[in-house]
């Protein structure tokens, strides 16, 4: 009985879901630019929700309340300041520009971007290579996530990888259906529906165990060390290094960079800048509380099972907890469609059409996009049943693998006197330097490099300052190429 | 293309409002403050005043200035600081 009406409430969110998605296949044309970013005419709540929704994952709605429950809240402090405030910060320095950029040049890509102002296909091709590089170990997160939830929620009548394959085909199914105009409405919808739901759990919880005040008491008993700021895991160190690298790396998501494309007007992307701060906080807050909040309360929380489900499930009745899962896969979901919807971008645009078919159709362009599309998740799909590790060491690989990224792009965006040779070099040898660690970790033949130094500092960190440090010193010693113009990214005057 | 001297004061200020999102002079302070920890409630307060501050920027008009461009939205910053008014061109 509980399990039918579990199963029930996630089938038809997916349901509703897939509905949109056609609805919205319907209103769209089919061009490339249509399928990808809506003809830019995305507005303040949709574009709002839609970067929201994207950023939530099951990297914070699984992954954020594990920690906070093992690590304590201040995990709360860490995703607020990065989300919330520097990652707004960088929206209107990254964001803005490439709004304008893309506005008056019609781009579509990072990759696109960067390749137009510097005259290379190969910084085309490198960019977009990099970004589907870390888009994989992400997609892959998503799956592991949503297989695990599932088994959860049904109590193992539903497999791992029953779940995680249910979830790779709807995926699938709905990227290929609609593009990014129904990607955009379904987040709306998605982000909507869990801001209402993880406060509706948060009061229901919270006034099971006789308020805020008993909640939190009851945590300080179990665990002292969670009222005072800082201790364990959070060093100023990793607080810092763990900011900045998820900040700068979100930036550099496709699917987050290619949103800073789809805004209809600049006024847009103005409201959402200043709403963002409020709108992280509503989200965050009962969220990892509830992940705290566990430590104190008679919960037994199995080995790596989730911490929001066996706490739902123990102070709510199973409809709702079934419908907080479902909104954790609505969170994936979304999540997922949008970064396969950008990798196929960045496939067919940056990779396909200049170094092997420049003469493609578009409608030969949107198909293989399709099948990139499904190609790709059917091999995320295969990885995600290793499950080479937790959600969050999985997410946080992928965040400082695009992280190196950013300071090379801030430094094209403003620097008129950055040249190719500085971004090849600047983007190029800190992947393969962090590539290089993280692959140490899963080959047994070689030893393992360090992933943080000095009580808590990633190494990433360093990396990035490296990628600044070679994109500048090498646009110094090297002259501009012919075919790069600087003009590309001027945005003042008219 | 007019940038406020102003308007640099932009840049130091969200510098601050990043650094002290964290809320670095509570470190190691237990205290509870209605229910939760106060360093909680720094930055609870600290992501609301942000929120103040970004309507701030992008009402002055710094948002467009800060890339160069006339700032759209508000007629009265534009022409103050145009000396000469548009007013006169026919």
């Amino acid at each position: 009985m509980t399990l039918g009406l579990s199963l029930g409430v996630v089938v038809g969110y997916l349901v509703i879901a897939l509905a949109v998605g056609l609805v919205a296949y319907r209103v769209s044309e089919t061009t490339a630019e249509d399928y990808y970013l809506a003809n830019r005419s995305i507005g303040t709540a949709v574009l709002l929700f839609t970067t929201f929704a994207t950023l939530l994952s099951a990297f914070t709605f699984f992954g954020g309340p594990n920690l906070a429950f093992a690590a304590g809240p201040e995990w709360l402090i860490v995703m607020g300041t990065l989300d919330g405030v520097l990652f707004a910060v960088l929206w209107y320095a990254i964001g803005y520009k490439q709004w304008l950029i893309g506005d008056r040049h019609g781009y579509v890509t990072l990759g696109e971007m960067l390749g137009d102002r510097f005259g290379s296909t190969g910084l085309r091709a490198l960019v977009a290579s990099v970004s589907l590089l870390w888009l994989f170990p992400y997609v892959m997160l998503q799956q592991m996530g949503a297989g695990e939830a599932l088994v959860g929620l049904t109590g193992g009548a539903v497999p791992y990888w029953g779940g995680a394959a249910l979830v790779t085909a709807f995926m699938i199914l709905y990227v290929v259906l609609a593009g990014m105009r129904g990607v955009a409405w379904t987040d709306t919808i998605q982000g909507l529906f869990m801001l209402s739901v993880v406060w509706i759990a948060a009061v229901w919880i919270v006034s099971a165990v006789g308020g805020v005040g008993a909640a939190t008491g009851a945590m300080l008993e179990a665990r002292p060390e969670f009222g005072s700021f800082g201790g364990g895991l959070y060093s100023p160190g990793f607080i810092v290094s763990t900011a900045i690298t998820i900040a700068f790396g979100v930036t550099m998501f496709p699917q987050i960079n290619q949103r800073f494309f789809v805004a209809d007007s600049g006024e847009t992307l103005k409201r959402s800048f200043a709403l963002w701060p409020v709108l992280v906080l509503l989200l965050f807050v009962p969220a990892f509380m509830i992940g705290a909040w566990a430590a104190g309360m008679p919960v037994d929380v199995p080995d790596g099972a989730n911490v929001l489900p066996v706490v739902l499930s123990e102070y709510t009745p199973a409809w709702f907890a079934a419908l907080v899962v479902a909104g954790a896969m609505a969170a994936m979901m979304s999540s997922s469609d949008s970064m396969l919807l950008s990798g196929s971008s960045y496939f067919t645009r940056d990779l396909y059409r200049p170094l092997i078919n420049a003469d493609a159709s578009e409608r030969r362009e949107a198909w293989l996009a399709r099948i990139g599309v499904a190609a790709f998740a059917l091999a995320a799909f295969v990885a995600s049943l290793f499950r080479p590790g937790t959600l969050i060491e999985v997410g946080d690989t992928a965040f400082s693998g695009f992280a190196l990224l950013a300071l090379p792009v801030i430094c094209a965006l403003y620097w008129p006197r950055t040249t190719r040779s500085g971004m090849i070099a600047g983007v190029l040898v800190p992947q393969v330097a962090y590539l290089a660690v993280v692959l140490s970790a899963v080959a047994s033949a070689v030893p393992t490099l360090p992933r943080t130094v000095a009580g808590g500092w990633d190494v990433a960190l360093g990396l990035m300052v490296l990628s600044a440090v070679l994109t500048v010193g090498v646009s110094l010693v090297t002259a501009p190429t012919a075919e790069s113009d600087a003009s590309r990214f001027a945005v003042a005057g008219d | 293309m007019v940038r406020e001297q102003r308007d640099f004061l932009w840049i130091p200020t969200f510098a601050v409002l990043v650094a002290f999102a964290v809320p670095w002079p509570l470190w190691g302070v237990d205290l509870i403050v209605a229910g939760l920890p106060v360093w909680i409630w720094w930055h609870i307060a600290w992501l609301g005043l942000c929120t103040l501050l970004f309507t701030r920027f992008v009402r002055s008009g710094a948002w467009e200035r800060g890339m160069g461009l006339h700032a759209s939205s508000s007629p009265a910053a534009e022409s103050a600081s145009e000396p000469f008014g548009r007013g006169d061109e026919p």
